[in-house]
């Protein structure tokens, strides 16, 4: 027998008296919605020592800029709906080359309000799964009709065929002593800017 | 591995470690406590967790199945292991395949279990964890001693002197002038391993959940060396146990709500990554999943044992334990150390093997604080005490074990008036001794005893004894009754 074959009967033959009926699983947790969910959402990424700006659609570009600081070499992955002033579009590149930039800008699917969470599915202005982990500092623009009050709501918005990223507050661990301490691998810094405006807006 | 008693003691021996471990079971507790806290539908997410897992495992088959078939769709290719030897084999040949001397590799109990390091190294393949906690634990030739965190024994000034030592030969060197400071040792790891992410052809992960039905695969994680080594490789493979199936997407609603907050004590870990086989121009473009059994489907054929597959691996339950909290992870001698070390060991192994899994059983106090933090809710004290019957039963015959000996003779003392009145007139000779040994009164009124003789000393150096009463229960109504 070959090994699959051999555990498939194996998992039979275990649950050869096995009551095979589904239990009800209850899922009332689902409708369970918070009260004002962007107001939450950015009082959560604070929380998780994300920096933070709302703005609107008109004060985008400006505040991009300010959330960058003094990086210099910042990528924009493709299908990103803002201009930025001096920046290299880079879908393109090994890792190597990725490395090598200082920043990077993108959108978000969705953010979900009860856990301050950033989901990216990688779809245009997001960029592949790379872009948004080997650069030190991440900016990323958030509409705030993409906000969503938990954790279901989210899972019920995504597709599981693209490959996802969730992202809570920058990198981080506590493996020290338990002493948290921003960023081993991932960015460093997260910066996550909520735009506010009309839903058909841009971005 | 000695025998849990054995180890424990050892482990009690060392005050820097059992400070250590207080402190982080206590942080963690806290914290955890503080985000379940902030959820109204926490027992229900916990009811759906269990009921979710429960279904999944009753056809578990089917689900399989249904999991293969969604992985190879989406471009993935199926192994399936038996055992830890035959899992360890498909990743070395994977890796002699494409020619790698070395793999990173997401930190990941599955092949822990398996011992997959040293199985490669045979293979002339370095595999570095890239966790920086495991990373710790490697460069210092160490074990893990907890499923989370698990260099938690060791302190600031330890993993600077490891990496100032070790890290030279495994590739960058720790930079001059390293401190002690947190920040600064994550530095060095962050310096140290980049160089291995960005040269790495091979990772290996293991996964905390399948989805079944889009062959999606799911690793939560903090620092983002999991991020690292899932997508900048060339060729990925996952070996995952095949208890972490859920059947639809939809369902990981429910487990990360429940495990981040039972886990580190956050609301969502920072990052989570998902990824349903191969994504042209994304990440790795040659994927591989090791199915594992090693011992699952033992488990999975013991009806009240049964759920401690559905441990989604949280730690929680360790981190309220108090004889985790005083013997730390090492003395369970297995990388599932604590309360669901305890039960899952004996149930993946089976009983009456060898020694050190029979002691596991025994290695808690039936306190049921670990059912009460379980997301899962998997009834450990229940499995604990299904499990010591069965290692009772298995050493029938043998010689008699100590506890054995000691229900028999409290069997023979209860079971007759007579000699229970004999054996509570001795509790008056005690009192009479209590006098020369320390007296102390216990808050409530209660007398204790504070130092006894040897043996008895071995329980009062490090806590108070309750004195027996000054008269039984059945010499007092005797007396009040005329
Ligand atoms: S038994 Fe429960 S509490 Fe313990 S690690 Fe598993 S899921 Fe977490």
């Amino acid at each position: 027998m070959t090994a699959r074959e051999e555990i498939l009967a194996a998992v039979r033959g275990a649950l050869r008296d096995a009551d095979r009926t589904e239990a009800a699983v209850p899922r009332g947790y689902r409708s369970a919605t918070a009260p004002d969910v962007v107001e939450l959402f950015a009082e959560r990424v604070v929380d998780y020592r994300a920096g933070l700006t709302r703005c609107t659609t008109a004060e985008l570009p400006g505040a991009i800029r300010a959330a960058l600081g003094a990086a210099r070499k910042v990528l924009v992955p493709e299908g990103f709906p803002v201009e930025i002033d001096g920046t290299a579009a880079a879908e393109a590149g090994t890792t190597a080359e990725l490395a090598a930039f200082d920043a990077v800008v993108t959108t978000a699917a969705l953010g979900i309000a009860t856990t301050g969470t950033l989901v990216l599915d990688h779809g245009p202005g997001q960029g592949r799964r790379a872009l948004s982990l080997v650069p030190d500092i991440h900016v990323c623009v958030l509409r705030e009709d993409r906000i969503v009050p938990g954790v279901p709501q989210a899972v019920a918005a995504l597709d599981p065929a693209r490959p996802q990223t969730w992202i809570s507050g920058p990198s981080a661990t506590s493996d020290i002593e338990l002493t948290r301490v921003e960023g081993v691998h991932g960015p460093r810094t997260l910066h996550v800017i909520v735009v506010a405006g009309p839903p058909s807006g841009r971005v | 591995m000695p025998a849990f008693p054995v180890a424990a003691r050892e482990a009690l021996a060392d005050t820097q470690l059992r400070r250590n471990l207080a402190h982080a079971t206590g942080t963690i507790r806290a914290k955890r406590a503080a985000v379940v806290g902030e959820v109204a539908e926490w027992e229900e997410l916990r009811l759906a967790g269990a009921a979710i897992k429960d279904n999944t495992l009753r056809r578990l088959d089917e689900h399989l199945l249904t999991l293969e078939a969604a992985l190879q769709a989406r471009g993935a290719t199926v192994h399936w292991a038996r055992d830890a030897r035959e899992a360890c084999a498909v990743v070395a040949g994977i890796a002699r395949d494409h020619g790698v001397d070395e793999v990173v590799k997401v930190k990941s109990m599955a092949t822990q279990e398996i011992g997959l390091n040293e199985v490669l190294a045979e293979h002339g393949v370095t595999a570095w964890e890239t966790d920086l906690a495991e990373l710790i634990v490697q460069l210092g030739d160490d074990l893990p001693s907890h499923i989370l965190v698990p260099a938690i024994h060791r302190n600031r000034a330890e993993i600077r002197e490891i990496f100032r030592r070790e890290m030279g030969a495994a590739g960058r060197p720790a930079p001059d002038g390293l401190t002690d400071d947190p920040a600064e040792l994550a530095g060095a790891a962050r310096l140290h391993l980049r160089e291995k992410f960005l040269r790495a052809k091979m990772a290996v992960s293991g996964a905390n959940f399948a989805v079944a039905e889009s062959g999606t695969l799911v690793v939560v994680e903090s620092e983002g060396n999991g991020r690292m080594c899932l997508t900048l490789p060339e060729v990925l493979v996952s070996v995952v146990g095949i208890e972490k199936v859920v059947p639809t997407w939809s369902d990981l609603d429910v487990f990360l709500q429940l495990l981040p907050r039972s886990s580190t004590g956050e609301r969502m870990n920072p990052y989570t990554s998902a990824w349903s086989g191969v994504t042209p121009g994304d990440g790795p473009q040659e994927m591989h999943v090791v199915l594992l059994d090693n011992g699952r489907t033992r488990a999975l054929a013991d009806e009240v044992g049964r759920q401690a597959l559905r441990c989604i691996r949280c730690s929680a339950c360790l981190n309220v334990c108090p004889v985790y909290e005083r013997t730390g992870g090492h003395a369970y001698g297995s990388v599932y150390p604590g309360p669901i070390g305890a039960i899952l060991n004996p149930l993946l192994k089976g009983v009456g093997v060898d020694e050190q899994t029979d002691s596991l059983p025994y290695a808690s106090s039936l306190c049921g604080a670990c059912f009460e933090a379980c997301p899962v809710r998997i009834d450990i004290p229940e499995v604990l005490v299904h499990l010591r019957s069965q290692v009772v039963d298995a050493h029938r015959g043998g010689a008699p074990k100590p506890e054995a000996v000691a229900m028999k003779a409290a069997s023979w003392v209860l079971s007759d008036a007579r000699r229970l009145g004999l054996a509570e007139r001795g509790l008056g000779v005690a009192n009479r001794a209590l006098t020369r040994f320390g007296r102390r009164v216990l808050p409530g009124g209660r007398r204790a005893l504070s130092r006894l003789p040897w043996p008895g000393s071995l329980w009062t150096d490090a806590r108070d004894l309750p004195a027996p009463p000054r008269e039984s229960f059945r010499s007092w109504w005797r007396k009040e009754k005329r």
